[in-house]
């Protein structure tokens, strides 16, 4: 069968089109519908007692409601909420929320019982017409755009449409310029993501207290949450934690793999590395002590300690960065230098020579 | 229906129209017609027909949960203040007493703990969020179970996806607004998936969020969005979308006089208006419940949103789920660690194909779903207005199809939870990921293959009860000794339920004028094979009739 508009069967009258079936299969033996089945009356049509009993429960209803609308206004005065106690805010919560649930559901309930049980139960019956317009108005709605374009020489005009277009097409991309202030004016992402705080000679200090740590403290097996020396006074402060934030771990010697060029990266046993996962940023806060392995929870990435925290299982590709560390004349853990690669989730425009 | 009679409201002092006919309702009637003209309007629409069944209720629900969030959430930018200002906790919660927040978190505790009535709004408000993206969800896979997007209903079904997708941007800009840590990891997971559009992700990134992640602008801005740009583009689509629906009349179940040419149910004054009407008040009473017995989004449990921490378990609320799925399912490498790299660098540009591509499978999912209806209007070829709702299983192709695309949803969603089934079920987190990988290729083809083969199944036993009549469960013994179970016949109107649908066949190609067939001819025709090849036909009344004389 054809399946295009212009094969479709000429009008029977002004306003039914006979259309295309397509596929379908119409049979000329299909069985026929039977018509609407006869009316059945409802107990509280036929029995004035029952209608007298529906009638009761709706009004019922509707007062109960009232009563749940005073109980809550009520709550809200006698379960007021006491400085510095919860379990008021739970009495409070519970007892308005009762009574505007019950004002609520009651009204619903009534209005929904009233109109099954009560108001007229004929069913009617709508024609339906077809939704597009009758011929005439169709052929009618064609010739007004016609006209248009004659009067005004849309389609005759053309420098002028398509001036007129060109104008139009022009017209969005300032509104665009004026978004460019939603960021800072200087700077690129690209060069804000490969700076943090850390310094050569930047203290690691405990997350959140921001006490420095002693190597000697840092026992074999443990693990330590953090920040660089001075972010809790930073102005930026979470926008730089977003980004400085190391896990500290130190490891039994002899089960670092430490690759030539990060020799002098640990200290004693003790590896520094990023927090933030390389897939698309959520702390990397879950430490194995046993495998050595840090697990993200947003994602499932797994990276191993012993290997340079390379990816050994998720969605994330790159290990994450490592945090050069030594000690100073203190004995406390400092870092080297700053990261040597952007930390955090990869971004297209990251270079790819960074010295790792 | 309640004017009194004409003589009890008779008064010879009265305006002379007030005396016409109609008592205080025909004159308060004028008076409004006469300056607005409304009368045509109650004319066509008073009495409209309205068809009855409950998966009608499921949009109604949407609509009114959505009313309900309106109303709530007018309530809460009473106390709410969208800014990330740093200040030092001081409120009801003691153990975050002393604690330094933003703004907006320090407001969202002062609404729950200190504001009465402030945590019932406020939970009031999240239920009927999650309802309201719920209600659309089960609404369009109503639609789509009983085809009631096919024409000329096709460009609501659009409309209808796009409330879909407006729900979830609303849901999510919502549910970020308090600052909290949970959220906050949310926005930072946002914030990464920027970061990777190509070429351009951490500028757009820096744009969105004013420099840096987190920065101080966002969640004023996700505050003009959510209060103010999306609740307006919401109101606009559901505008339109009841437009349509007034446009083309309800579709309605087949049954017994009811044809693709009228629609059978009450009129909307009086019944309509009361059961939708009073409906709105059991909505609003059931989330009313939620609201006062049902803890959501505890915010004083999660702490202010900070980098570093994060808890375990961590999810978002429960429809991103399905994106946050996909994001777990993508490995890092293809094959495993030393495998195929899913992000490599080429000359200074980092192809991190990890985020793109899940991002693309997912765009790709919606545009398909989205797209659903002209993809079956050109199979079937089928130009005809459709007014009656299918029975699934007399389309058993469609079924299947959208049994796989459920399939296809639920793994990303249950993969959004992976490490919460692994604690769980004392499983291995790598496994559950594992199979769930292989779950989402695999689990939508047997859903497809199952769902197919139960809906063939249940036509045959709708054409076993019209040819056979249906088991009484009576047991009788004939005088040989047998024993049989007697089959009733069913009446003429249940019959027309089983035997009263549209039934295609695979499209037999043929050249056209030219003499050629079209590549989308072919192509047309292997998809309608594969689609209406396995068929059950209606019984016919011939068919009836041989049964009959058995």
């Amino acid at each position: 069968m054809a399946n295009d508009d212009s094969k479709d069967l000429l009008p029977l009258d002004g306003h039914t089109t006979v259309r295309d079936p397509g596929t379908a299969v119409e049979r000329s033996d299909a069985l026929l519908n039977p018509g609407m089945p006869p009316h059945r009356l409802r107990v509280t049509d036929t029995d004035p007692r029952a209608a007298r009993r529906a009638e009761r429960v709706v009004v019922l209803l509707f007062y109960i409601s009232l009563i749940g609308s005073i109980f809550a206004m009520t709550s809200y005065f006698a379960f007021p909420i006491k400085p510095n106690d919860l379990g008021s805010v739970r009495l409070n919560n519970v007892f308005i929320g009762l009574g505007l649930a019950f004002a609520l559901l009651a009204i619903g309930i009534a209005a929904v019982h009233w109109a099954k049980v009560l108001m007229a139960d004929q069913e009617g019956i709508d024609i339906r017409h077809p939704v597009h317009g009758d011929v005439q108005t169709q052929a009618r709605a064609v010739e007004i755009f016609r006209t248009a374009d004659r009067e005004s020489g849309f389609n005759r005009r053309v420098l002028i449409r398509n001036g007129m277009i060109a104008a139009i097409a022009a017209l969005p991309f300032p509104a665009i310029f004026l978004f460019r202030d939603l960021a800072p004016a200087a700077g690129t992402p690209a060069e804000a993501y490969s700076h943090t705080m850390w310094k050569a000679g930047t203290r690691l200090t405990k997350d959140p207290t921001g006490d420095p740590i002693l190597a000697s403290d840092v026992t074999i097996g443990s693990v330590f949450h953090v920040i660089p020396d001075g972010l809790l006074t930073a102005p930026d402060m979470l926008e730089e934690k977003g980004k400085a934030a190391v896990l500290l771990m130190r490891l039994e010697p002899g089960v670092l793999h430490v690759s030539p060029a990060r020799k002098d990266w640990n200290y004693d046993g003790i590896v520094a590395y990023s927090k933030i996962c390389t897939h698309v940023g959520c702390p990397v806060a879950l430490y194995e002590q046993q495998t050595h392995h840090l697990l993200c929870p947003c994602h499932q990435s797994q990276f191993d300690i012993t290997r340079e925290a390379a990816v050994i299982f998720g969605p994330a590709v790159r290990p994450l960065p490592q945090l050069p560390i030594t000690v100073d004349s203190e004995g406390y853990l400092v870092a080297r230098s700053d990261f040597h690669e952007p930390v955090g989730p990869s971004f297209w425009e990251r270079r790819g020579d960074y010295s790792a | 229906m309640t004017t009194a009679p004409d003589t009890y409201n008779y008064d010879p002092t009265a305006p002379a129209d007030r005396r016409q006919s109609g008592g205080v309702t025909g004159w308060a009637s004028r008076y409004v017609d006469e300056r607005t003209g409304i009368s045509y309007v109650v004319k066509e629409f008073g009495r409209k027909i309205f068809p009855d069944h409950w998966s009608f209720m499921l949009g109604e629900v949407a609509l009114y949960s959505f009313v309900i969030i309106l109303l709530t959430g007018t309530f809460l930018t009473f106390f709410f203040q969208a800014s990330m200002a740093q200040v030092t906790y001081d409120g009801s919660y003691g153990p975050l007493k002393g604690l330094d927040m933003s703004a907006a978190m320090q407001s969202a505790l002062h609404i729950s703990f200190e504001i009465r009535g402030g945590l019932l709004i406020r939970q009031v408000h999240h239920w009927a969020a999650l309802l309201f993206v719920a209600s659309i969800g089960l609404h369009m896979l109503r639609i789509f179970f009983t085809g009631a997007f096919r024409k000329p209903r096709e460009l609501n079904w659009t409309i209808g996806f796009v409330l879909f997708i407006l729900a979830m941007a609303e849901g999510f800009t919502g549910y970020s607004l308090p600052d909290d840590l949970l959220s906050g990891n949310g926005l930072r997971i946002i914030a990464g998936m920027v970061q990777g559009i190509p070429f351009v992700g951490s500028w757009i990134e820096w744009l969105v969020f004013g420099g840096q992640f987190p920065g101080t602008a966002i969640v004023g801005r996700l505050y003009t969005l959510h209060i103010l740009l999306l609740p307006a583009a919401v109101l606009a689509f559901i505008a339109l979308h009841l437009v349509f629906v007034v446009t083309h009349k309800h579709t309605q179940y087949a049954g017994p006089g009811r044809t693709n040419d009228n629609v059978i149910g009450y009129p909307i004054l009086p019944v309509y208006a009361a059961k939708a009407g009073g409906f709105f008040f059991i909505v609003f009473g059931v989330v009313m419940l939620m609201g006062a017995f049902f803890t959501i989004n505890p915010i004083w449990t999660y702490g202010p949103y900070d980098p570093s921490p994060v808890s375990a378990g961590t999810q978002p609320d429960w429809y991103i789920g399905f994106a946050d799925g996909a994001l777990r399912l993508m490995p890092g490498w293809l094959g495993g660690p030393g495998g195929i790299p899913m992000e490599f660098t080429i000359l200074n540009t980092t192809y991190s194909l990890n985020i793109l591509i899940p991002v693309l499978v997912l765009g790709l999912f919606i545009v398909v779903v989205m797209a659903y209806p002209f993809i079956e209007a050109w199979i079937t070829g089928d130009k005809r207005e459709h007014h009656i709702a299918d029975r699934p299983r007399n389309m058993p192709g469609r079924t299947a199809v959208g049994a796989a695309g459920v399939t296809f949803y639920a793994v990303l969603w249950a993969a959004a939870s992976s490490d919460l089934i692994a604690t769980h079920f004392m499983l291995s987190i790598e496994s559950v990921i594992t199979i769930l990988q292989f779950s989402l290729f695999l689990a939508p083809v047997l859903a497809y293959f199952v769902t197919k083969r139960i809906c063939l199944a249940l036509q045959k036993k709708d054409r076993q009860i019209v040819l056979h009549g249906y088991e009484s469960g009576r047991i009788v013994r004939l005088p040989g000794g047998e024993y049989i179970e007697v089959h009733e016949p069913v009446d003429e109107y249940e019959r027309w339920k089983l035997v009263s649908f549209n039934e295609y066949e695979p499209l037999m190609i043929r050249p056209n004028a030219a003499g050629r067939i079209p590549v989308t001819e072919r192509a047309r025709a292997v998809v309608s094979r594969w689609f209406f090849e396995d068929r059950i036909e209606p019984v016919s009344s011939t068919e009836l009739e041989v049964a009959h004389h058995h």
